[in-house]
């Protein structure tokens, strides 16, 4: 109690600045007239009288510390005290100040950004309760989590390890709620989808299995809060709503909590759909069909107790169960679990590697950053030796010197954390808030939260300390006799010290940091030019789904036939063909197995390709500006009355035939027995990311297999504003209520190239960064051993030495430092790009022009960075030099 | 020659609240005159370490001070006891007379008394 009372009359004090120094000095003066008057009368010379009285009195100096450790909070008032010195010794050197605050910013942004993606993406992705025992089912030999609705559902209902699994896909559909057909992106769900991911609703209720009653038996829409809040302004009359969905009705029953934008972290839906509908939405009804694997993934949380391992194990006894039983439809079946936040492996892997390398090369140039002021903080204190001898003569311990040091250090970094977090907030707020593709509702959520907010101080608070800590050993060893008596002795002996080491360090990172943005920057141009199968260039995409008005059956060829002759019509139109899902645009169905004609097992292991499955009409490839090679392309006499055709790139023709030649005129088997005849073989191309290996793929006629997703490819030379509007107007004159989506085919292959676009910028500016920090570091170094050297310099020119000759004494050591380290961090990079083959196409260090960019890149930066110095080095007078020492 | 003994700091205190009990309000100078004349020469007091001691104690609450005149008519700051400085000083009275009486029986005591 007493002492509480004490500490807050104490921090009163502080606070009201209340001033005990003043009473005290009247006290101490009343105490000694006193004793004087005392002395006086006893018989003492008044001189003598006052001595006396002083001496009684005892050390007043003493005292009054005493006192004021009594008075007030002796810490936080000599905190301040060091406070006020350090910013006092900021000011008086604002061009360091500078340097080490811009530094610190930009690091600790960096690290403050690239963190907060990796918590977004990786280690909070999902907002649903206990995420973190929710796990997606992928096929264990390659990263994907397709499955067929009967796979789904046996188990679904044969495991023992899951509380329950859930199931959906991604799908378009047209909404109507009055006027116009809009096109969103939905989830197919199962009925159980809520329930697994154990979520109450906004608003109104959730489907659930007791909904489904069979194909189409629950036209039910569960609104996500975000398409709720932006397209039905918060309405909560919305619930109970019937709209048209594709033309049926369709009933709104529910909102979903806010956050939650499905288990897809990038991919926001605009609203939840039950999987059993799935006719309606995409025009056919696969419910049945076990050999088409449909449904993007399976998801559900294990029971407690149970090891990811034990229900692998479950999952895999299931997949021969059914290999066995179903051995026409479900060749070999084996499973691995993964976080379904990032498609589990598919993007998973990629993304965590590339994230965590990011979060490296972060923490890299927060290190360099730190090495950096390190070295400048400590030939900051040698320059002050002369000033930290005084202290030390004069009583002060060397605690409290070190204290005054790393408060410094402490108020650059905290200055420069707050500002890198500051930008960094910013940077992330229109990060999130961006939409990279208008066709797709991808978002990056990667607002920070309190998990980055704790980070970020942690990091400013870490790397205060530790550049801070750099010239204590200095300190603690300084003989502040010897320094006052000779001045500043330069230190001969140890020729490479942990300063050289630290800037070693740092430009090595750097030069890592410049290879790996090199390569991505290289890469990417790279795969803007490389061959993908067509030219994008001067080409348009229009693209519908006919179900979404309506179209079925027969309706549906007949109404794209329409189409492409109306729109081939429009004046300045080459040519225009049709495929359902446009190559490095709209992602393609996953692969179908195909079997050589000699085959009669058809079950998968026995499939002699994997082929991406296309659907074009006739003049779909003089359109997209695929090379044909051999045999012909398809005509309007391709259809169900004909024998069934198909076209095939150079891959497919190797993988099922041996070799393109000789291919045209050859029979294949689908996975039905169907036979098809080859009667063309095209270029090999990208289907679905720039980065693929190549790809087996068939091109099939749209009268033979229909598809209600349409995209038309229109080649023209004309302005693509003005055609796309004469698009419009054409395709409305045909059905006015059909949704359309028109763009320059190029500009909608952003989807293929955005990982690699992110990459190199990401990297980029990392590279920019890191530079930066090498230039600061070089700079620093080769200042100070210009201006320790700056006598002996002297001396040598003096003497007669050549101007070359002494830069080349000034500078050599920077420039060995340099050489050193940007070997080391060349081959560094070379070894980490490695990991961006996978997002950024053709990757590869090994190339030329990138080795030789580094090293024009690292000795430009030296010269740069030695310039001002090397300048210093040459401009002085010899004899002032010498005069002044 | 008997060597100056070093006054405890809460020695110091508990002769301050003792003094102030018996003679009521003084300022630092007279506080330190009594100490003075009671103990006589065998206590070292350096008389600038009351006022450390002093501003302690009113911090505390067990003594309270105020501007008056001094005795040659100038401003000087006058203590006083406070109710919770007699409580106090009652407590550590009785403290101190415990612990000197043990002590005491400590330096009384005869090797046979202890086996």
């Amino acid at each position: 109690m007493k002492s509480l009372r004490r500490f807050l009359t104490r921090l009163l004090n502080l606070a009201t600045g209340r001033k005990l120094g003043e009473r005290l000095r009247e006290e101490i003066e009343e105490h000694i007239a006193l004793q004087t008057a005392e002395n006086l009368r006893a018989g003492l010379s008044p001189v003598e009288a006052r001595r006396q009285a002083m001496l009684k009195f005892g050390g007043v100096e003493a005292m009054k510390e005493d006192y004021r450790a009594e008075g007030g909070l002796l810490f936080i008032e000599n905190l301040l005290r060091d406070v006020r010195f350090a910013l006092r010794m900021l000011r008086k050197s604002p061009g360091f100040t500078a340097v080490a605050i811009v530094t610190l910013a930009f690091a600790i942004g960096a690290n403050a950004v690239v963190f907060s993606v990796l918590n977004a993406l990786i280690l909070h992705p999902l907002h649903v309760p206990q995420s973190e025992s929710l796990y997606g089912i992928q096929h264990g030999n390659e990263a994907s989590s397709y499955q067929s609705y009967p796979d789904y559902l046996d188990l679904r209902d044969r495991n023992r390890s899951f509380d329950d699994l859930a199931a959906y896909d991604a799908a378009q559909a047209g909404l109507n709620t009055g006027e116009n057909t809009a096109r969103v992106w939905i989830v197919l769900a199962s009925g159980n989808y809520f329930d697994v991911l154990r979520l109450q609703p906004f608003l109104g209720r959730f489907f659930h299995p007791s909904d489904e009653h069979g194909p189409n038996s629950a036209p039910y829409i569960v609104l996500s809060h975000d398409y709720w809040h932006t397209h039905f302004q918060d309405d909560r009359g919305v619930v109970g709503r019937v709209v048209q969905l594709n033309k049926h009705p369709y009933t709104i029953i529910g909102v979903a909590p806010p956050r939650f934008n499905g288990t897809l972290v990038f991919f926001n839906p605009g609203f939840f759909v039950p999987l059993v509908n799935q006719e309606q939405v995409e025009g056919v009804n696969d419910l049945n069909a076990r050999g088409k694997r449909w449904i993007f993934m399976t998801m559900g949380h294990l029971k407690p107790g149970v090891t990811p391992a034990q229900a692998v194990a479950d999952l895999n006894s299931i997949g021969s169960y059914l290999e066995k039983t179903y051995p026409k439809d479900d060749g070999q079946r084996n499973f691995t679990l993964a976080r379904p936040s990032l498609y589990g492996d598919y993007l998973g892997q990629p993304v965590r590697a590339f994230m965590t390398g990011l979060m490296l090369l972060a923490s890299l140039i927060l290190l360099a950053a730190c090495a950096n002021l390190g070295s400048l903080f400590a030939a900051r204190a040698a320059d002050r030796s002369r000033e930290v001898a005084l202290r030390l003569a004069l009583g002060a311990s060397r605690g409290r010197i070190l204290r005054q040091l790393f408060t410094e250090a402490l108020l650059l970094s905290f200055t420069g954390g707050a500002l890198g977090i500051w930008g960094s907030v910013a940077l992330l707020r229109s990060l999130s808030a961006w939409q990279p593709f208008s066709r797709w509702p991808i978002q990056l959520p990667v607002n920070p939260d309190a998990y980055v907010y704790g980070v970020a101080l942690l990091l400013t608070l870490a790397s205060g300390l530790l550049f801070g800590a750099v010239p204590v050993r200095q300190v603690l060893h300084t003989d502040p006799y010897e320094i006052i008596k000779s001045g500043l002795i330069p230190r001969v002996g140890s020729r490479f010290n942990i300063r050289d080491l630290a800037l070693v360090v740092q430009i090595a990172i750097c030069a890592v940091l410049v290879t790996s943005s090199m390569v991505a920057v290289r890469g990417l141009l790279r795969s803007l030019h490389s061959n993908f199968g067509f030219q994008p260039r001067n080409a348009l995409l229009a693209d519908t789904d006919l179900s979404m008005s309506g179209y079925r059956g027969d309706s549906v060829p007949q109404m794209q036939r329409r189409m492409i002759d109306a729109v081939a019509s429009i004046p300045g139109v080459k040519s225009v063909g049709l495929i359902d899902w446009a190559p490095l645009v709209s992602g393609s169905e996953r692969g179908a197995h195909v079997f050589s004609d000699a085959s009669t097992d058809l079950r998968p292991s026995n499939a002699a390709a994997d082929a991406f499955t296309f659907r074009t009409s006739p003049e779909y490839f003089n359109a997209a500006g695929t090379a044909l090679l051999s045999g012909r392309t398809f005509t309007w006499h391709d259809d169900k009355n004909a024998p069934p055709v198909a076209v095939i790139n150079q891959e497919f023709a190797r993988k099922v035939f041996g070799s393109p030649t000789g291919a045209a005129g050859r029979y294949f088997k689908q996975f039905d027995g169907t036979r098809i005849q080859v009667v063309g073989v095209v270029e090999d191309g990208k289907y679905d990311r720039v980065t693929e290996d190549q790809r087996p793929a068939m091109f099939l006629p749209i009268l033979q297999s229909p598809s209600t997703q349409t995209y038309l490819a229109v080649r023209s030379d004309r302005e693509p504003g003005q055609l796309a509007a004469a698009i419009r107007i054409t395709v409305r004159g045909l059905d006015a209520g059909l949704p359309l989506y028109i763009g320059p085919w190029d500009k909608e292959m952003d989807t293929a190239l955005f990982a690699s676009r992110m990459a190199a910028m990401a990297l980029g500016v990392m590279g920019v960064v890191g530079a930066m920090l090498s230039v600061t570091g070089i700079f620093g170094m080769a200042a100070y051993s210009v201006s320790k050297r700056l006598k002996e310099l002297g001396i040598r020119m003096a003497l007669g030495a050549q101007r070359t000759e002494v830069l080349q004494a000034a500078l050599a050591p920077a420039f060995k430092l340099l050489a050193v380290g940007s070997a080391a961090g060349l081959l560094l990079g070379i070894l980490a790009s490695r990991v961006l083959a996978f997002i950024v196409y053709s990757a590869t260090p090994s190339d030329p022009l990138v080795l030789a960019g580094v090293v024009l890149a690292m000795s430009s930066l030296g010269l740069l960075a030695t310039w001002i110095p090397a300048q210093r080095a040459l401009s002085f007078d010899p004899a002032r030099l010498l005069r002044d020492e | 020659m008997k060597q100056k003994t070093d006054v405890l700091q809460g020695t110091l205190a508990l002769m301050v609240l003792k003094t102030l009990d018996v003679l009521g309000p003084l300022h630092g100078y007279g506080v330190a005159r009594r100490i003075e004349q009671i103990s006589g020469d065998l206590l070292a007091l350096n008389q600038g370490t009351l006022y450390p001691v002093l501003l302690k104690l009113e911090q505390e609450g067990a003594i309270a001070s105020e501007w008056g005149a001094s005795e040659n008519n100038r401003r000087a700051r006058f203590y006083r006891l406070t109710r919770d400085g007699r409580k106090q000083l009652q407590v550590e009275t009785k403290d101190w007379e415990q612990t000197a009486a043990i002590i005491g029986r400590f330096f009384e005591a005869k090797a046979e008394d202890l086996s």
